[in-house]
């Protein structure tokens, strides 16, 4: 279901006008009231004025997580404190976290985004919205909810966490719609295994998960082991939150940004320079009609390409492809770039291979290496060595043959790598320490 | 004739071995026979034990990779050159030996080995035409 017609379906050259409009705005805005801004903008010896096309955007400074962090905790907002009515802040592994705030009206726009990526993903009223994203200083949680109850479903506001309680209010709530991250819904399935409950035989039929990236090969795995559709969704706390970017249920091909109020650029991550359109490189985003804190070319480290080709479903906004890891989650070893996405579905083409796995890199001498840890399971343990050398055997030559990349295969007991109820930890690097 | 065996997958790090023990002590089973393959990173634990069902149970309600495979146990004479011509005779009949290993008891004045083979049917088949004991299932659980 299209849940704002008038705006997703808005002619290509109706959203490019708007585009210029609240980006003007936008510029403006940041320029008369953020310091930062103020500074950066004279630095590139730019004014707002200058922002004459939406070509003109490039000409603009980036914005990094770094300077978020330089102007902690509300450097970067736009209105005084009083008009900000929200304040969220990413989980921040390193120092500080980020901080952003919102207006009303930014609740007002995100509530009304996440509504129309609830409906894209076929959530509709009726619906009862499993939404096992965390609640609190993370925007997952707040950010589904909202959305799906504009929508009209009936949300569960279940948060992370106690599975078992999830598996029970699942079964006995009836609830059609999961939201959490990709490798939690694959946690569930497996303990609800462990609990004798058949999970395809519930009531879910959609899972709208995002906030880590995961591979083609773990949608497929999750859609049979769960029976449902499984979504892709794209947000960042920076930017919005969940609602940024979400697949269609219709193509599952890509994921619409809405771009009346985002502009996406693809760059390369080395150099800065804006790619034609069709070339894979690290997106950045400008917010177009945020009050609270507003990201000029922000710079989000995720790794995608943009399609402008239209889509079957009748949304005339921009996709951006599946994203294929974070620039920053990109290890480089021995010189060769490797993301964990990359190994993952290596993996998942392994006849039986669970999708529970780790990366460890380590430095020996002036040498990387990089060892695999798979978990062994009922369906791929065999009673002879032979087999389970086969096996690992198998998985260092298609990733050898994949990324080029010599790695050591180390086969692990069952539930030995730690499940994550969040974001799973994919990578151990311990190079860092040592050097 | 067959007798089930359980195949345990361990990983190289101190005291698993201990916990599988542990695990099947507690539960009352007896261990009756057993063999560790091992490589650099892992190793397969397989055990013959009074109540197969059950430790397959409870070692897999503990987490551990578990699988059951038959093997046969058959008598050899507990005398020099015993072990050797059994095997000649498999051998001369293409019987494969995957792996094998030693029953802790005897059976009366013979010693019993646990074979694994690729046809176990087969197998079974040239020992008995030999004259050579294959012992019961159920009997090799309670030497």
């Amino acid at each position: 279901m299209i849940w704002n017609d008038d705006f997703e379906t808005l002619p290509r050259e109706a959203i490019e006008s708007l585009q210029l409009k609240r980006l003007q705005q936008t510029v403006e805005r940041v320029y008369a009231t953020v310091p930062f801004y103020q500074e950066s903008f004279k630095k590139a010896g730019i004014t707002p004025a200058d922002i004459k096309s939406l070509a003109d955007l490039q000409r603009l400074p980036f914005t990094l997580k770094q300077d978020m962090r330089d102007n902690y905790p509300y450097g970067l907002f736009a209105v005084p404190l009083e008009q900000i009515v929200r304040i969220h802040a990413s989980s921040g592994t390193t120092g500080k976290p980020t901080v952003v705030g919102y207006t009303r009206r930014d609740i007002e726009t995100w509530t009304e985004l996440m509504a129309r990526s609830f409906a894209a993903a076929g959530g509709n009223k009726g619906d009862v919205l499993h939404n096992a994203y965390g609640y609190g200083l993370f925007t997952g949680g707040l950010g589904a909810h909202y959305g799906a109850e504009r929508v009209g479903a009936s949300v569960i506001p279940m948060s992370g966490g106690n599975t078992k309680k999830q598996l029970m209010i699942m079964q006995d709530f009836g609830s059609t719609v999961l939201t959490c991250t990709p490798s939690y819904s694959l946690f569930l399935a497996e303990a609800a295994t462990d609990e004798g409950i058949d999970i395809k035989k519930l009531k879910l039929k959609v899972g709208i998960l995002g906030a880590e990236p995961w591979s083609e090969t773990m949608r497929q795995e999750i859609e049979a082991k769960l029976n449902i559709k499984a979504i892709d969704i794209y947000g960042l706390s920076e930017i919005l939150g969940p609602g940024v970017a979400i697949e269609c249920i219709e193509a599952q091909n890509g994921l619409h940004i809405w771009e009346d109020h985002f502009i996406p650029e693809i760059i390369n991550p080395e150099t800065g320079e804006v790619l034609p359109v069709g070339e894979k490189g690290e997106l950045v985003i400008t917010t177009i009609t945020k009050e609270g804190i507003p990201l000029i070319r922000y710079r989000t480290r995720d790794i995608t390409r943009l399609i402008k080709e239209p889509c079957i479903c009748g949304r005339t906004h921009a996709r951006i492809e599946r994203l294929s890891g974070r620039s920053d989650d990109m290890l480089i070893i021995r010189g060769v770039n490797v993301f964990p996405s990359q190994i993952e579905s290596v993996l998942f083409n392994i006849e039986g291979v669970e999708p529970h796995y780790q990366l460890i890199v380590e430095r020996e001498g002036n040498l990387d290496t990089l060892e695999v840890q798979v978990e062994v399971n009922e369906q791929t343990f065999s009673d002879e060595i032979k087999e389970l050398q086969n096996m690992s055997n198998k998985i260092r030559k298609d990733i050898k043959d994949l990324l080029g990349v010599t790695c050591k295969v180390k086969l692990v007991e069952p539930k030995t790598i730690a499940r994550s109820e969040g974001k799973a930890v994919r990578v151990i690097d311990n190079r860092k320490k040592s050097s | 004739m067959k007798v089930e065996q359980i195949s345990i997958f361990i990983e190289n790090k101190s005291g698993r071995l201990a916990e599988v023990s542990g695990v099947l002590g507690d539960a009352g089973i007896n261990i009756r026979a057993l063999s560790l393959a091992d490589t650099s990173d892992f190793g397969i634990l397989r055990l013959i034990v009074n109540d197969t069902d059950k430790a397959f149970n409870v070692l897999r309600e503990h987490n551990f990779t578990v699988s059951k495979t038959e093997v046969i146990g058959v008598e050899v004479p507990d005398s020099p050159g015993g072990l050797s011509s059994l095997l000649q005779t498999l051998d001369k009949n293409n019987i494969n030996v995957e792996y094998m290993y030693a029953f802790v008891e005897r059976s009366g004045d013979n010693a019993v080995i646990i074979f694994r083979f690729d046809d176990v049917d087969a197998a079974i088949d040239v020992l008995t035409k030999n004259s050579i004991r294959v012992i019961e299932g159920k009997k090799l659980t309670s030497i």
